[in-house]
This record gives C-alpha cells, structure tokens and sequence, in this order.
C-alpha cells in the first residue's frame, strides 16, 4: 500500500514538468506509515558543496594515487597555462620545476610567459571549484571544466596544510601581485592569506606553485613523459622542465606561428538534451521562439526555426519562457526530426601533418614517419577532428612489444586508463597485419613503433572528469580507425617495399654464392677451359637476374 | 655398368652447359621417388619404376640445390674414374670443403644422392657411394667364396665356423660365388631370434642358411641373398614379428624393393621370397601373447592396403592385413618363447616348415 502510494507520487511529480530539484514535497505524502517527517528529513538535507563532494571523491579528479597526484597538479597547471598563452596570442614559454621537500612531499612551480591574471580574478580561478571561462562554451580548449587547478590546490591543501601560491602580472607596467590562497571547501569559496605586491622579473605572465603530498616516478607515466609528450603535441611552445632529480630538459620550440585559433559556437541542435534544452527556454533573453532558435544555436536560420516550430505544432511568435515540459519535449522531438546543417567545423585547431611530423622527429629516431590529418566530423551536434601520426622502426623500442601508444585530447597527453580509451579499442580493432605489422588478437600490434592520435573538438567526450579516456563513440571510434588505417597504409607501403628489398637482396646474394659452384662442377665434369666456365657463371647470372622468379 | 656412368653424367652436364650459354634456364628431370610411381611386375615379382618424372628447374630458389646435385655428380664421377669407394658420411665431409655450397646435415646430401642415382638409374655403389651401414649376419652350410684384397686369390668362408658368431655380408657382393648344399635359406628379423637358432644350431638341424636382417634389409643383404638364393635355387622363408611393420616395411621391401628406390629394385629384389611367419593366423593358432595395434600400425596397415601395389595385387595379402586390423594387436617373433624358449625351434619352425604351400605370397 505504502510502496503503490510512493510510486504514485513520484509519477505525478515527474509528469507535473517540475524540476527534478524541485520533487521536495513528493515525500511529504505517506505521513502516517513514515516514521519521520518531512521537517525532520528537511533538517537532514543540505546543499553539499562542490569542493565537499571532491574532497570525498579526490579520485574522480585524478588524485587517486600520490605518483598520480603530483601528474595531474603538473598537468593542470601547464593546460591552463597553454590555453592562457595561446588566447593571448602569445608562443608560449614554459617554465616547470619540480623541487623535492621529501620522499613523499614535492614544490610543483609551473610559469607561463602569458597575459597574466586581475587582481580580482585571482582568488576565483584558484580558490574556488568549477569558476573559469571554458565551461559555459563551445571551444577547443584543453580545460574544460574550470576544476583543475583549484582541485590541485585543495589537494594540496588538505595533504600539506600550505596554501596555493600565486604570482602574476596583467601586463607590462602594471604591478605583479602574490597570493596566497585557501579553499573554504565548505562554503567552495576563496580565502586569501596574503596579497602583496612583488619583484618579478617577467614583463607579463603567471607563476603558480604547489605544494603536494606525492611520490615521483621516472618513465612514460610520469611527469617526465607527460612533458615531453606535451612538448611533441604543441610544437609551438618551447618547453624547460626542472624534474625532482635536478635533470634539465629543454624542449625547443619547432613551429615559430601559433596554431589557428579555435572558436566559439553555440551549440549544434542536435547535440542538446531535453534537459537542457529546457533550462536554456527559460534563460533566454529571446522574445519568440523563433528568435531562440536561430539565435541560440548554430546552423539554424529563421526559416529553419519556421520549419522546426511547425513541427512542433508551436507558433514561431511563442514566448520561449512560457514552455512546459510538453512544448521543450515537442520542440525537441521536432529538432531531432529535422534535418539540419552539420555544425562549423572549420572552428577547430587541428596540429596539421606537417608539424605532427616535425615534432614527432624532434622526439624520435626512427626509419619511417607518417601522418595525416582530417577533415572534421560530428559526434552529438559537436564538431570533433582526429589526427594520427607514426614513427616505426624507433632504434630505443624493442621489436617484440606492443607499441607504444600515445592518446591526445586538444593536445593534451592521456596517461591513464589506455585500455578504456577510445583510441586504445580503434586502434586494436584496426587490422595492422594487413600493413605488415604483426598482432595478436585484441591487442595493440607489435612492432617497434609509436602511434600518435589526436583528438581535437569542442567538447571532448572523457569517461571521467579526471581526462584519461575518450569515451567510444561509434562517430569519434569510425573517424579514428580511418586515421589509423591511413597512416597504416603509408606505413604497409614502407615495410612491403623493405620486404621487397630484402628479397631481391637474398635473391642477388643467392646468385652471388651458389652460381660459381655450378661452374667448378661443370668443369670438374666436362674438362673445360677457365674461360669457358667464367663464361657460363656470367651467362647464367644474367638470366637468373633478368628471371623475375 | 660403371663404365657407362661418366658418359651418362657428362652428357647430362653437358645438356645444363648448353641450355646455360642458351641463355635459358637449365633443366634436370629426376624420376619420382615414391610408391606411386611403381608398378608390380607379376612375372618378375618386384616394383618397377613408372615414367612419372619432375622436372626441376634452375631458378633463383633451387640454385643452392642445383650447384650441389652437379657437385654431387661431378664427385661421383672422379670417384667412378679413380675406382674409389667413398661412404654416405664420407661423401657428407667432403662436401664441407664447398664453402657455401656445402651440406649442413648428412640426410640432405643423402637426398641429394638419391636423387642423382635415380636421375642415372644407377645403383649409388656404382656411383662409388657406400652405405655406412653393414649388411647382415649369415650363418649356416654355406661357403662364401671372395678374393683377398691384397693379392686378388680366392678366399673360401665357410659360414659353419664362425662358432657363436656369424658371417657378416660386405658392403658389395657382385663378385662372391658360392657353395652349398643347404635346402633353404632362412631369413630373421631380429638379431636375437638368429642368435638363439645359431646358437643351438638349427641351421645344422634344419639343413639350411641362416640370415640375419635386423630391421629393413639393406640393398647389400637384398642383393646377396637374391644372388645366393638365384645362384643355388633355393627357397627364401622370411621370418619377422607379426605386425604391421614387419609386413609391409621389411617383408615387402625385401621382396620386390620400395617406391624410393624404385629404379634399381631390378637387382635388390628377392622375388622369391616366402612369408613364413609370423601371420596373423599364427597368432590365434600358436595362442601368442600379443599388444595392441598402435595408432601408427594401423595407419600403416590402411596405407599398405589402400595405396601399395603390392597389397593390391596379392589378395591373400590384403585379407591377412585385414584380419590383423580386425584382431587389433600385434605380437613379436620372441611371443614363441611364452611356451618355452625352445618352441620355436621344436615345434613352430618345423610345424611351418613342413608346409611352405601354406606361406603367405
């Protein structure tokens, strides 16, 4: 009886067009079986604060593990610094340096030659979770959610107790400020312990340091190649990294021009969900849903919307703040039954064959190099773009392993997770053999090789908001094997044409070695001349070498 | 037969010279060496060689091979000139001195002789190859006659006084004559059957010769016993273990020669040979204890009746193979000695002998 009257009122409540958020009073009904009340639940119920939410669930950001920890704070850090740099119009210069305290605590110091940040916006962007200017948009960035770094400084707030330290300057003349900053991770808002005004040397820029609880780890999991896989994918920038064992590396810039610069859009129709679809009905500053439509979403003009609002069975002049549940769930099927334009996809940044390959000599010996780039394609109403680039026969690899397999998202190097990436399961299900490689099944091929894949788009679709995997879909895995297999076939040209070699040089050596044999036994045999039996070893090379089998 | 050999490789050779400055690709033909290419001669009793043959072209794939068989020949033909004698193994060792052309395992330079005696349909003796291995043992009323290598006399072996020992069968026995007044010869798989009838003197008992030929004979046991046997008109009785093996490996060998061989079976048969025991009627008759047929015993006796002529063409063969399948087992010429050590000599040989129209063909 109790559980018929539950279901009843939930039912109710979801088909009354409310907000879920808003389903409080559903509990309210069964009062005599319930042995609390709705005021005693409603005193257990508070907001929980984003940052409280992380700080019990660290993992999902990338701080599982301490090796682990001390990537994703380097990580984060020089993403934002990249992104700062290249919205400026800026080649980046990057400083990062890793200073070990002890065996289990490290000085993470990441400084970007960048436009610097206000004054008043620093303790936002490092203070406060989920604050930053990439979340409310469509544009290839490498942050996303505005959580990173100021995730990285909790952590490191709540494993060392030190603050977040801040320094930089919004441009030459003006005064560099340093900060320290606190996280209330109750309230998710910034506390500032210092601001002072200092000496700093660089005309402009931002300097942030961390301290970590943290283990380091040399090899391709570590921050070691993260720089350096960094540094591969954005040749543009010029790269010094300082590890914990006091090693200098200089990652020197290839490409003197900055990337195209990607742009904003708004979202593609297709790629919205009821859900949102609904909130944005209700935000909007559109007197008619006409006006909405062609103004709030990308490839649809006013006859589009004309068309989309006939479909819905909605007059164009509709006031899109009136809708319920009903009108956003028409408007939505009408959107989906339309056929509507791809989105823009000339807004990505792609890195291009040309630098793929250049940075991808600069950090690998190896006989042969391939690499291509492609045009755009669509995943949910968002323009997403796969590059794929090579180096086979790489003199450090052994030729008996797996290769080695480097994943990028908006040029940022994935590290964990390879098995559950998207890139990871293309790759695998691509058929190598068929370019001379061996594989096993369901695995990565064998080869001494490196494979570079790229992903570039608006939205990356990651499984989990620390970014280690590109989630599979069937849209992003096509596009991805049609890179793979293109540089595969360059790559089975290569090796067909080594194999080829190498046969007509066994065949060439063949005849080398064994035709004066047949001379001496022909002249043991037949008593001829020295002269005749020269004569029939040059004959008989002649038609052997001529002879195609 | 020798004599002929050199002129028969120099033409051969010469053909490779000519097809060579032709600006063509040379071309040996080398009959197939199988049970395929045989025929079973009733009259004569032995498998002759078919035409079937494979040309084998010069091409960058088989130069290595090519260079070594006209080595092969061209070393065939010094040794035939030279009246030299080398052996398998010997042959192997001087190929070492080929450089790249050299052999690597001894049963690639043995294939690559076998080949070159059947490409001139010669026996590899005359070639002035030897096989390592000795010929057999023979015992009984049997005088070998042979010539001292020294002096070239006349050297008389009497086969009755080697004791516990035994007369062992050379490499070559074109040149031996003999003498006897045994009635039959009798011819033993294994080395211990012959040691225990030479040791309580059967052949004395039995009036008869006795071989020994421990396993599948060789060409030289074949060979001298087909002259002994051909020479004094007498009977051959084989005697092997009652399975598979012993039938169609070393019994039917000795009899009318192998598909490997096929172009010199001519001479290295004995078509008057006779299956004395152990048959598979033996077994049920003489209550021997016996071991089930292996997986490679009744592949072999399926073989046997499906692709040998000769099984084909002896129906009495075929149904003896059959029944031996249908019994499921197998049983040595050492089962006699369930009923005593003795039996065979006392009861079972005699039983047989008494009977030869009962043997198998």
């Amino acid at each position: 009886m109790a559980q018929a009257l539950k279901k009843e009122t939930k039912k109710r409540s979801s088909s009354s067009g409310a907000k879920k958020s808003e389903a409080a009073p559903a509990v309210k009904a069964p009062k005599k079986i319930v042995r609390l009340t709705a005021m005693d639940l409603a005193e257990k119920q508070r907001e929980i604060s984003v940052s409280e939410f992380f700080t019990k669930n660290r993992h999902l950001l990338g701080f599982d593990s301490p090796a682990k920890a001390l990537l994703t704070t380097v990580k984060e850090a020089v993403d934002n610094a990249l992104d700062a740099c290249e919205e400026a119009g800026i080649l980046p210069d990057l400083l990062i340096e890793i200073q070990e305290i002890s065996e289990t605590r490290y000085r993470v110091a990441v400084q970007d030659n960048g436009p610097g940040i206000v004054k008043a916006q620093v303790p936002k962007i490092f203070g406060q979770l989920l604050y930053g200017s990439k979340f409310h948009r469509l544009r290839q960035s490498r942050g996303q959610q505005g959580i990173g770094i100021s995730a990285a400084g909790m952590y490191g707030q709540l494993t060392t107790g030190k603050p977040i330290t801040v320094i930089s300057r919004p441009g030459a003349g003006k005064p560099a400020h340093k900060f320290d900053i606190q996280i209330d991770t109750r309230r998710n808002a910034p506390v500032v312990i210092a601001d002072n005004e200092v000496e700093w040397t660089p005309a402009h820029g931002t300097r942030v340091e961390l301290e970590i609880e943290a283990t380091y780890k040399k090899g391709r999991h570590s921050v070691d190649g993260y720089v350096e896989q960094t540094a591969m994918a954005n040749p543009h920038s010029q790269v010094t990294y300082v590890s914990p064992s006091g090693e200098r590396f200089e990652y020197a810039r290839v490409a003197q021009e900055l990337p195209k610069e990607p742009q904003e859009i708004k979202p593609h129709p297709h790629g919205v969900e009821l859900g949102i679809l609904l909130r944005m009905l209700h935000e909007t500053k559109a007197k008619s849903l006409r006006a909405f439509l062609s103004g709030e979403f990308s490839r649809v003009s006013p006859a589009v919307a004309d068309q989309i609002a006939k479909a819905a069975d909605l007059p164009v002049l509709y006031s899109p703040q009136k809708a319920a549940r009903t009108q956003a769930e028409a408007l939505y099927n009408a959107i989906q039954a339309t056929k509507l334009m791809a989105p823009p996809a000339n807004v990505l940044s792609p890195i291009g064959e040309e630098l793929l390959l250049e940075g991808l000599k600069k950090q690998v010996e190896a006989r042969f190099y391939a690499a291509t780039s492609r045009s755009p394609s669509v995943y949910r109403g968002n323009p997403f773009l796969i590059e794929a680039a090579l180096a086979f026969g790489a003199e450090h690899l052994p030729a008996d392993e797996p290769i080695t397999l480097l994943r990028y998202a908006n040029r940022v190097p994935l590290l964990y997770q390879q098995a559950a990436c998207a890139v990871t399961k293309s790759v695998i299900q691509t058929n190598w053999k068929a370019y001379g490689v061996l594989q096993s099944r369901g695995a990565l091929p064998t080869a001494p090789m490196i494979l570079m894949v790229h992903i570039a788009s608006v939205w990356v679709p990651f499984t989990s908001e620390s970014k280690e995997a590109v989630a599979a879909y069937p849209e992003i895995m096509k596009d991805i094997k049609l890179a793979v297999q293109d540089v595969g076939r360059k790559l089975g040209i290569y090796i067909r044409r080594g194999l080829r070699e190498a046969d007509a040089e066994k065949k060439r050596s063949y005849i080398e070695k064994y035709i004066p044999h047949i001379g001496i036994a022909l002249q043991e045999i037949l008593d001829i001349s020295d002269k005749q039996r020269d004569k029939v070893c040059a004959t008989l090379k002649d038609t052997l070498e001529r002879s195609r089998s | 037969m020798s004599e002929n050999l050199v002129p028969k490789i120099k033409k051969e050779a010469k053909g490779v010279e000519d097809m060579i400055l032709k600006k063509k690709k040379p071309t040996m033909k080398f009959p197939v060496r199988s049970l395929a290419n045989v025929r079973y001669l009733e009259k004569e009793g032995y498998f002759e060689i078919r035409g079937m043959k494979k040309e084998r072209t010069l091409t960058v794939n088989t130069v290595k091979t090519f260079a070594q068989t006209l080595r092969m020949m061209a070393l065939s033909k010094t040794l035939v000139e030279t009246d030299d004698l080398a052996t398998k193994r010997e042959a192997y060792y001087v190929s070492k001195n080929w450089g790249d052309a050299r052999f690597l395992e001894q049963t690639e330079s043995d294939t690559v002789m076998d080949d070159v005696e059947a490409l001139f349909e010669v026996n590899r003796e005359q070639m002035g190859f030897a096989p390592e291995e000795k010929g057999g043992d023979v015992s009984g009323s049997l005088v070998v006659v042979d010539k001292d290598n020294d002096t070239g006399k006349l050297i008389r072996i009497d086969c009755t006084k080697f004791g516990s020992g035994a007369y062992s069968i050379p490499i070559s026995v074109e040149h031996l004559k003999f003498e006897t007044d045994a009635k039959f010869i009798l011819v033993i798989e294994t080395a211990g059957m012959f040691q225990r009838l030479v040791k309580h003197g059967y052949w004395k008992k039995a009036n008869c010769i006795l071989v020994s030929m421990g396993g599948v004979p060789t060409r030289a046991c074949r060979r001298f016993i087909r002259r002994l046997a051909d020479a004094k008109k007498l009977p051959v009785y084989v005697f092997v273990d009652g399975d598979p093996y012993g039938i169609s490996n070393i019994y039917r060998t000795f009899k009318v020669g192998s598909g490997n061989a096929a172009h010199i079976n001519e001479f290295f048969c004995v078509p008057q040979a006779r299956f004395l025991g152990i048959t598979p009627q033996d077994i049920i008759d003489y209550k021997l204890p016996t071991h089930p047929l292996k997986e490679v015993d009744v592949k072999r006796a399926k073989d046997a009746i499906k692709n040998d002529p000769f099984f084909q063409h002896h129906k009495p063969w075929a149904k003896a193979m059959e029944q031996l399948m249908g019994m499921g087992v197998r049983a040595e010429q050492q089962a006699l000695a369930a009923h005593g050590l003795n039996y065979v000599m006392e009861t079972y040989l005699p039983e047989k002998i008494a009977h030869p129209e009962r043997f198998l063909p």
